[in-house]
């Protein structure tokens, strides 16, 4: 079997292995590495990405080899919107409340699947949000603000 | 009769109002989503730590872990009854317990699975005070060379056990080690891999990560799997075992419980080991092996009985050595942390009621788990019906509340975004998350028992060679890599992880 990149499950774990590795040593060259017996802050970093370049090359060997090819169906809406949706949520807690922060988090995360029906999504909304408030702010005593103002009032 | 003292000790502690409250709690919580596929122990415990922050340190580990080993009675209950596995441990449940169920004889089967859960439990938590004083004792004479062999055996074997792929497992330890590196180096007071971000300077947080891979990351993963679950549940009627069923049960829990135990002390390996191994065993042992897959109760009993025989005795090591077993373990010791208790053999000396109230806690657990999982099991069948669609927003929302919460910081959920990211691209590229995760929370442990031993040792490694106990483990290091890669174990094991999902 001819090697073929694409898709290529280990390739692409090879990959990641050898450029998070290569980064790591890259970024501690400016640490003073020092001796094995006063190991310096750059002792450990540089070792370890060496490792993780060898396991990458390895890896990346296996694939050219086995060419197993990743699992097809994946979902670039949940990829896309389930992050946006935790920063979101981060941002909203710091600018606008307990209160506003659920009420967007949650039909946002719903919209990453693939039915949405709104009634559903706003009782669910609405029921969580009121649990959350009840057990988190009421229950267990988390001293954040159920509502403020997004322009500082 | 110190054994005798010291549980009474911990059964006082135990039995205090506040501390079988957070124990129903763990064990409640832990039943529900060990029913839920899709969610595991893991995820909950990152979740629900932080709630953790204002409990007295007693009951914040006697509720986490009621969350954990109720998991594993939880997971049984959805393998039987919709053959599903809730837990991956639960996967060797589905085999016969599922055909027991379609046979009519689900009743039985629950009842098996939770009487020998019980048994496990009650024998682990035996084993666990008989053996965690002797073993803490052992341990306090370690220093920095043994603790640094110790760790490197455990972190080789999660990498050797946790999935089919060895050199990826021990790639994705390594990218643990590396990610712990992020923060203030305590030697020098330099700031490694911060990127110029004040709040990276802290490092990154273990329930950023946790949350992140496990709840976010498994979204997406899932959200992305075209079929969808068939929830369909079947009336159960009649719990009760007949003789027969007990008579035919009663040894394979007894060997299973030994298998989980004997594997659960080990560092790395996970329950659904124990439960193969279990039904292997069963298997290889009938006088009529072609009964199994159709509804043998033997089936049941041994691998339910081994999970959790393995989970419960994952303590061992991480409560007398200081080191944890697990990912799940690793948890429990950051909740330690945040405590303000340094995890290691001096806490059984130093907090008594820790160690010895969170021991009779686990037996008073799987009493009430008995009792949840019997009378109630209609309550947990209703709540399988619950679709996907409503419960992924809820995990997602309890996630970021808990998240949110580690530090009043938005930041953190910035993190746990990229991290959620991140942990898609793993799981999709078959990199398995759980060895990255143990080697990120052992990563500075290891370089400062490291930087201590060749300090000691006037930079000469040989040092991990010439103390018996470090030997020993480096030994036995070598050993599980030697036995892994061995052609005959490598075809076997394959065949045995095969079925069991990424952690």
């Amino acid at each position: 079997m001819n090697f073929d990149w694409r898709n290529n499950r280990d390739f692409f774990a090879g990959l990641f292995y050898i450029l998070l590795g290569a980064f790591g040593m890259w970024m501690a060259r400016d640490y003073p590495f020092g001796s094995a017996l006063r190991m310096g802050p750059g002792y450990f970093p540089s070792v370890l990405g060496g490792m993780m370049i060898a396991f990458g090359v390895a890896v990346m060997m296996m694939g050219v080899k086995n060419n197993e090819k990743m699992k097809p169906h994946w979902s670039f809406r949940a990829l896309l919107v389930l992050p946006l949706a935790t920063v979101v949520f981060g941002y909203l807690m710091e600018e606008a409340g307990f209160i506003p922060a659920l009420l967007v988090l949650i039909p946002l995360s719903a919209a990453a699947g693939k039915e949405f029906k709104v009634v559903e999504i706003t009782l669910l909304t609405i029921g969580l949000t009121v649990l959350s408030t009840l057990m988190f702010i009421k229950g267990l005593g988390l001293p954040y603000p159920l509502i403020k103002g997004l322009w500082g009032y | 009769m110190e054994l005798f003292n010291n549980l009474i000790f911990g059964f006082t502690v135990a039995l205090t109002l506040q501390n079988l409250w957070f124990c129903f709690i763990g064990v409640f919580l832990g039943t529900l989503i060990g029913v839920l596929p899709g969610i595991g122990p893991l995820a909950t415990i990152a979740m629900l730590l932080p709630i953790t922050f204002n409990v007295p340190p007693v009951a914040a580990l006697i509720m986490l872990a009621g969350i954990y080993y109720g998991a594993q009675y939880g997971g049984s209950t959805t393998a039987i009854l919709v053959n599903l596995p809730g837990e991956t441990a639960a996967v060797v449940t589905c085999i016969d317990g599922y055909q027991m169920a379609r046979q009519g004889r689900a009743g039985p089967a629950l009842a098996i699975a939770a009487i020998g859960s019980f048994f496990a439990g009650t024998v682990c938590t035996l084993i666990i005070a008989l053996f965690g004083p002797p073993l803490a004792e052992v341990a306090l004479k370690f220093g920095a060379p043994e603790y640094f062999s110790l760790m490197l055996m455990g972190l080789v074997a999660a990498a050797v056990l946790a999935g089919d792929n060895i050199t990826k497992a021990l790639a994705m330890v390594v990218m643990g080690l590396l990610l712990g590196i992020v923060g203030t180096d305590v030697n020098s007071g330099m700031a490694r891999y911060s990127f110029g971000i004040p709040e990276l300077t802290d490092g990154i947080g273990f329930i950023v990560i946790a949350v992140g891979v496990f709840a976010v990351g498994e979204i997406i993963m899932n959200l992305g799997d075209p079929e969808e679950r068939a929830v369909f549940t079947n009336k159960v009627s009649g719990l009760m075992p007949t003789m027969a069923d007990l008579k035919a049960s009663f040894w394979p829990i007894v060997r299973g419980t030994g298998i989980g135990a004997f594997l659960g002390v080990l560092p790395g390996t996970g329950p659904a080991i124990a439960s193969f191994s279990s039904y292997m065993v069963e298997k290889k042992m009938a006088k009529d092996p072609s009964r199994f897959g159709k509804g043998a109760i033997e089936g049941v009993a041994g691998p339910e009985s081994a999970n959790n025989a393995d989970a419960q005795c994952k303590f061992i090591p991480t409560l007398t050595l200081g080191i944890p077993a697990s990912a799940v373990m690793a948890l429990m010791l950051g909740a330690l942390t945040i405590q303000g208790i340094a995890p290691g053999p001096q806490v059984m000396t130093q907090k008594p009621d820790l160690f010895w109230g969170l021991v009779a806690s686990m037996w008073i657990g799987n009493a009430m788990l008995v009792i949840l999982n019997l009378p109630l099991v209609g309550l947990w069948v209703m709540l399988l019906k619950v679709p996907y669609r409503l419960l992924f927003p809820a995990i997602m929302a309890f996630s970021c509340i808990g998240i949110y919460s580690v530090n009043n910081s938005p930041f953190e959920l910035y993190l746990t975004a990229v991290f959620g990211i991140v942990g898609f691209i793993w799981m999709k590229l078959e990199m398995p998350p759980a060895p990255m995760l143990l080697g990120f929370v052992l990563g500075p442990l290891m370089e400062e028992n490291l930087r201590r031993a060749l300090l000691i040792s006037r930079g000469d490694p040989t040092v991990f060679f010439t103390r018996p106990i470090s030997l020993g483990f480096m030994i036995a290091t070598a050993l599980i890599v030697v036995i892994m890669v061995l052609p005959a174990v490598k075809a076997r094991r394959a065949a045995l992880t095969d079925p069991v999902a990424p952690h």
